[in-house]
């Protein structure tokens, strides 16, 4: 399966040329950029880890995207995605995230039935990779 | 104010304080713009000055009791009427109320002041309030959207992108089983939300508690199969309060993300709805139900855009507000207004989107505009250039009618959105080369290849009746 996070996940996945193009499109707008990583795809895994603090006066697009490779080479592995943070007031919040590097094969989610009283099925969805130990989900 | 203000009988609105061009308008006043169409002989003044009478203190005579009260503070007052340009016959009245005459946090009693009582009056051939200016100190009395636009996105963990959503076809007739069946395909496609439609509550060929319980299995299969939050705005609407909450604590209980309601419910269901929304983390969704026979007619009702102000105040977290170029009434100019209403914080007024007034909402959150009807994937970068990114587009037709299946239809849409959004961020002039990227991205989508040779020139090229005064032609898309 494809984990389809993020703004771009229905597309073939980004060239570096590409990524840059993104990156340069946040700087512009003066979206700070952020890299995080994690070997946990829940949907509700809001808190990946981060790749150091967001780059707040970094406004080179290359040097994002070093840092980019920095964390795909340090986690070859895993899951990496860009953000681009909006500050604005009133806004303050995420304003692009995509997925720019994913585990060769991507074993996806085992969906739980628990069936209650009254034909209600409790539901829990379950990463496959979560079922070995850290270090060991994507080897 | 002569003595004659208070001889019995029957005198000039506009002679009893309701006219008052010398009027400065204070920052707590709540403003409202009416276009007016007064009878033959009647001055546009005194028309003006009856609708602030009637939607304030006035009756037909004249009564001593109005000495009893501080009434020069309870009367509206009109304080400027300019005629409407190529129209003849119809004037703008600008009408300023006192925040006292108001109470706190209801909608049902704001419309009930503006639009109570005005409208079936004799003196005028025709009444439409076109819009109105909440002061912050009236805004401020409202709870506003259970989430808005920011804390929905985070809830959902989507950024940088319209959300997709479509509504379940045919509206009337499946059963539960049958229904999830779309639910599941259209989610697991790519699809971010799935709707029942407004008409879709409870009836003999499927009971809402059976929906529920296989749209949720639609739900969670697609969140599995996709690793993503998907949605299916289960809608709430029933005869009762009591039958809606049970509907909306059931939804709650299955873990569903967002549930729904129509504008037919009314003000104060609404209000509650949102109460309980924000009191139990679900997102509301409103359906626009019934609101073209009031908001279409150019010289008759209320401004879609005074819906949305007061939808926005109400609390609840999406709302229908036009496609632009899909198969509803939508000049793009109107429809740029109404978005902007919902939207941003600070809003200038601008003759051009018919917004009549300045409006700040002092950080009450924005509400999630959605665009449904006649849309499909081929008209992806005019819908990013007309509504911008937040946004829901809604491709029922346009998903489920997919020669290749459902899943296939939601594919199609959220790569061609996906597209455009890569080449906007990468400076492309998405507008006039639109076309060029969705066949590009189609290279790589059988299901995007499919869609655009299936739907690919469809348009629907109507004038549009509610287009703002001083836009001389009417824009067809």
């Amino acid at each position: 399966m494809r984990v389809t996070q993020g703004t771009f996940s229905h597309l073939p996945d980004l060239t570096d040329d590409e990524i840059t193009k993104q990156i340069a499109y946040a700087l512009e707008r003066g979206w700070p950029c952020s890299v995080e990583f994690t070997d946990d795809p829940h949907p509700r895994n809001s808190y990946w880890e981060m790749w150091g603090l967001p780059m707040f006066d970094l406004t080179d697009p290359a040097g994002v995207l070093y840092e980019v490779n920095e964390c795909r080479k340090a986690y070859p592995s895993l899951y990496v995605r860009l953000n681009a943070y909006d500050a604005r007031y009133g806004r303050q919040t995420t304003a692009l995230q995509f997925i720019v590097q994913r585990p060769a094969e991507e074993p996806g989610f085992r969906l739980e039935r628990e069936e209650t009283s009254d034909r209600r099925v409790r539901y829990r969805i379950h990463p496959y990779a979560l079922d070995r130990p850290q270090g060991e989900r994507y080897s | 104010m002569s003595a004659g203000r208070w001889s019995a009988g029957v005198i000039p609105y506009a002679e009893m304080g309701y006219w008052r061009p010398d009027y400065q308008p204070k920052d707590s006043d709540i403003l409202a713009a009416f276009r007016i169409t007064p009878q033959p002989g009647v001055p546009p003044e005194e028309a003006g000055a009856a609708v602030a009478g009637e939607s304030s203190t006035a009756t037909w005579t004249v009564v001593w009791t109005d000495r009893l009260t501080s009434y020069e503070n309870y009367q509206a007052k009109c304080y400027r009427v300019e005629p409407v340009p190529g129209q003849e016959g119809q004037f703008i009245a600008y009408i300023a109320y006192d925040l006292d005459l108001f109470e706190e946090g209801s909608i049902a009693n704001l419309t009930s002041s503006i639009i109570g009582n005005v409208f079936g009056f004799k003196a005028l051939k025709a009444l439409r309030l076109e819009d109105m200016r909440i002061p912050p100190h009236y805004v401020k009395t409202f709870q506003g959207p259970a989430h808005g636009v920011v804390m929905e996105r985070e809830y959902l963990g989507k950024f940088g992108r319209p959300l997709l959503g479509a509504t379940v076809k045919p509206k009337l007739g499946l059963s539960a089983r049958n229904y999830g069946r779309v639910v599941y395909e259209a989610l697991r496609g790519g699809l971010d939300f799935t709707k029942d439609d407004e008409n879709i509550n409870s009836q003999p060929f499927m009971r809402w508690r059976d929906r529920f319980l296989y749209c949720m299995e639609g739900v969670n299969k697609a969140q599995a199969a996709s690793g993503e939050i998907k949605g299916h705005y289960l809608n709430v609407t029933a005869g009762t309060m009591e039958d809606m909450y049970e509907r909306a604590e059931f939804a709650r209980d299955l873990g569903s993300v967002i549930v729904m309601i129509d504008l037919t419910i009314g003000y104060t269901a609404i209000q509650s709805m949102a109460k309980w929304a924000r009191a139990n983390g679900v997102l509301l969704h409103l359906h626009r139900a019934g609101h073209s026979t009031y908001t279409r007619q150019k010289t008759h009702g209320v401004s879609f855009r005074v819906i949305a102000k007061w939808m926005r105040l109400a609390g609840v977290d999406h709302i229908h507000a036009g496609t632009v170029v899909g198969k509803l009434e939508g000049d793009p100019n109107s429809v740029a207004g109404f978005y902007d209403t919902l939207r941003q914080d600070k809003i200038a007024a601008d003759p051009v989107k018919g917004l009549y007034f300045d409006q700040d909402w002092a950080s009450m959150p924005g509400v999630m505009p959605v665009a449904s009807g006649g849309i499909h994937a081929g008209q992806m970068h005019q819908l990013l250039h007309y509504l911008d990114e937040d946004v829901i587009l809604q491709f029922g037709g346009g998903t489920i009618g997919h020669p290749m299946g459902i899943a296939a239809g939601a594919a199609a849409n959220r790569v061609a959105l996906e597209a455009m959004i890569k080449a906007r961020n990468e400076g492309r002039d998405f507008l006039a080369e639109g076309s060029d990227i969705l066949r590009a991205a189609a290279k790589h989508s059988r299901e995007l290849d499919v869609a655009l040779a299936t739907w690919g020139d469809i348009t629907f090229t109507y004038e549009s009746t509610d287009t703002p005064d001083v836009v001389e032609t009417p824009v067809s898309v």
